[in-house]
């Protein structure tokens, strides 16, 4: 319909909101990858001689290893002698020691990006270990987690102060050589988070890391680790965000969860990656390995993720069932607008007796964007009683998108319980004028379908953020008519 | 209020109304009759500003404005109410939430204050006690699921809480025994007013013996060609349309 097409061109003219770049001195390595690099980035962060020698057997494994192609994805070839593959804010040599002497610059930062660190992290009782390009810089919320036993800090630090921790957990669930992006982080990531929760403690808070990329032509290589130790819980929160480039930035993250008997895991992402603008120029690469390992009886590990940024998205939050009754969770909404592409989904991987698993998949692809869920559930012989039940859904508005749906279903064992169901839907011009006649704006009605759409992953994330995430989307689709 | 003069209009190539004029004033209720392809539809959605109809000539004022100039929207909020024919689906979309958000847009409009949850809970329950409708109903969907009679009667809701100064109903008899005919009946009944106008689309007789019209017209071809009082409308029922279309040519 002429008027529909219209309206929704206007879809294309929203704007990125978190487009600031912050000017502060950042302490680069010239670009390019070679051993030398990868020896530097360990020697800047005093690393033992094993973590240096992991990370030179990735590098060589990565040499040998060809960038994925099965993805429906369309991107220039990555020319990974031009990135860059270390960044910190010049203040590296003497890390300040509390937020007062943190460069305001960058607390500013984080105040446009709406996450005041001393005033409203405090009040929302979250702790923030915020990574401003590849350094943790501040974190807060550590006494009183320290108190319960919990350790939550940056990589780099669990390195120095846990080393048996790292070395026993690091590497479990995502093998160096599981795949392309994963070799390549795991020879040069700079750092990330770090959670160690003790037996049967139930962490009193929930933890928050903050990820954005700022200085030009970096890559992001962040890696997190979360260990819940027996009948322990945590909850995570993890926000991203990139300045506009117009060059491409390549992020290349892992995130390794294990949980052990009786222990639950709940990791909640709202990812707004720079997504590049209207002509697909600039934009974030984000290829992204994230997988929890069930590893213990009754274990529970849980993704809830609501993503609309980056230019291309790659990126499968997968849980191994391993234990006897382990449950594994993944609600996504995934928003493509313009001409960002993703590609993603999840994999449930049945191991142990009487595993269960849940799939919840939204997917809403407006502008020119394409979208593809890719989902995996296998089965395997010994995982008697194996349930999943998936539930993938794509909402269209205009007809210049696309989604794509490709379940991948692997069952090995009879007794296996295995449910499909997948829908497509658009947002019609009779829904439109319906609530317009009611005296609803086409925005706010765009807005309104588009959340009632989202509603049952929404109600996954914690009260805090779901908020933020449903303002995220009406954000990313504003302008998305009239 | 409403003041429709030589109203001419089309959808894509077809020219659907051909000259319409009609005048509703407060308190009065109109019905609008006539064969299949007529124009009634069409009236009801230039009314209420549907993009798909392009009006080509004359003009439509409402409480002295220009309509035609106003977005659907704006429409809405200056108190135009369409009782749609067919009410869409909206999945996912609570109906009290739909229902709150078009409330305060109105109210906002008005420079009121939003309504807050309590009474708007308040408020809605009454209106559906009223309609004979299950609370639970606010927790739908928007007509998720619905039958074709809760699909009219949650129309009929809508209208009771926004009570608006113009309604227009678009065949919301269609489809519905006589239990649901009775209850929509009821609710438009109670809305009639010295300060409301409502306008009846309807192909049938019968729901004028639950809602007794003031006057009305027999739409053929894009135009009025008769109107009366509710004796007409016995007439039609009997003789059908045909007596008038050519006592009208004839």
């Amino acid at each position: 319909m002429a008027t529909e097409s219209e309206n929704l061109e206007g879809l294309v003219n929203r704007r990125y909101e978190h487009g600031f770049v912050t000017d502060i001195e950042t302490e680069s390595l010239p670009p390019g990858l070679d051993e030398n690099v990868v020896r530097a980035i360990s020697a800047r962060k005093n690393e033992p001689e094993w973590l240096l020698e992991w990370r030179l057997q990735a590098y060589r494994q990565w040499l040998e290893m060809k960038e994925p192609e099965w993805a429906h994805l369309h991107y220039p070839k990555i020319e990974y002698d031009q990135i860059s593959y270390y960044a910190a804010p010049k203040s590296d040599e003497d890390r300040p020691k509390s937020l007062d002497e943190v460069d305001p610059k960058l607390l500013e930062t984080y105040d446009k990006l709406g996450i005041p660190l001393h005033e409203r992290a405090r009040l929302a009782g979250v702790a923030v270990d915020a990574v401003f390009d590849s350094v943790s810089v501040a974190t807060t919320f550590k006494d009183k987690l320290a108190d319960a036993g919990v350790i939550f800090c940056s990589f780099s630090e669990a390195v120095i102060e846990h080393p048996e921790l790292v070395k026993q957990y690091l590497g479990s669930v995502v093998p160096r050589r599981d795949n392309y992006f994963a070799a390549l982080n795991s020879a040069v990531f700079s750092d990330g988070s770090f959670v160690y929760i003790p037996k049967g403690v139930r962490c009193p808070m929930e933890l928050s890391t903050y990820f954005r990329i700022n200085a030009a032509n970096t890559g992001q290589f962040e890696r997190t680790l979360i260990v819940a130790d027996e009948g322990s819980y945590v909850s995570y929160l993890e926000g991203c965000t990139a300045p506009m480039r117009d060059e491409n930035q390549l992020h290349a993250a892992i995130v390794e969860l294990v949980a052990l008997d009786d222990a639950e895991i709940k990791y909640s992402t709202v990812q707004n990656w720079y997504p590049g603008d209207e002509n697909g120029v600039g934009g974030i690469y984000n290829f992204v390995t994230k997988r929890g390992d069930c590893r213990g009886r009754n274990s529970k590990i849980s993704w809830t993720q609501v993503e609309t940024g980056s230019a291309i998205t790659w990126k499968y939050p997968s849980c191994l069932l391993r234990g006897e009754n382990s449950v594994g969770e993944f609600y996504s909404v995934a928003v493509t607008n313009n001409r960002q592409q993703a590609d993603t989904g999840t994999k449930m991987i049945h191991i142990g007796r009487n595993t269960r698993s849940t799939i919840v998949s939204k997917g809403i692809s407006a502008g020119k964007a394409q979208q593809s869920y890719r989902g995996l559930v296998r089965v395997m012989p010994q995982a008697a009683g194996a349930r999943n039940h998936t539930q993938c859904d794509s909402l269209l508005i205009g007809k210049d998108c696309g989604a794509h749906t490709f379940p991948y279903m692997e069952i090995k064992h009879p007794s296996a319980k295995i449910e499909h169901e997948a829908t497509t839907s658009k947002i019609s011009a009779d829904q439109l004028f319906y609530c317009r006649q009611r005296g609803i704006s086409e925005e706010d009605a765009v807005n309104m379908i588009v959340n009632g759409f989202c509603k049952e992953v929404f109600k996954e994330l914690p009260m805090e953020f779901a908020v933020e995430a449903q303002a995220l989307l009406n954000v990313s689709l504003e302008g998305a008519v009239g | 209020m409403l003041e429709i003069k030589n109203l001419k209009s089309r959808i894509g190539d077809s020219e659907i109304l051909r000259g319409l004029s009609l005048s509703v004033n407060a308190g009065e209720v109109h019905a609008i009759m006539g064969p299949n392809g007529s124009g009634k539809s069409t009236l009801a959605q230039v009314v209420a500003g549907h993009e798909d109809y392009e009006v080509t000539g004359g003009s439509v004022t409402f409480k002295g404005q220009d309509l035609l100039e106003l977005e659907p929207e704006e429409r809405a909020r200056n108190g135009i109410f369409l009782g749609f024919q067919y009410p869409v689906e909206i999945p996912g979309v609570n109906n009290a939430y739909l229902l709150k958000a078009a409330l305060n847009a109105k109210r906002k409009h008005h420079g009121l204050d939003e309504i807050d949850a309590f009474e708007f809970l308040k408020l809605a329950k009454e209106k559906m006690a009223t309609l004979g409708m299950d609370p639970k109903f606010l927790n739908r969907g928007v007509n998720e699921g619905f039958s074709g009679g809760e699909k009219k009667r949650n129309e009929i809701l809508q209208m009771a809480m926004l009570e608006p100064e113009l309604a227009i109903l678009d065949e919301t008899d269609s489809g519905l025994d006589i239990d649901a005919l009775k209850a929509v009946a009821q609710g438009v009944n109670s809305l009639r007013g010295p300060e409301r106008a409502i306008i009846l689309v309807t192909h049938y007789q019968r729901l004028l013996d639950y809602i007794e019209p003031d006057f009305v017209h027999v739409l053929s071809q894009g135009q009025i060609i008769k109107s009366g009082d509710k004796t007409l409308a016995h007439e039609l029922e009997e003789k059908g349309y045909d007596w008038v279309r050519e006592a009208a040519t004839g």
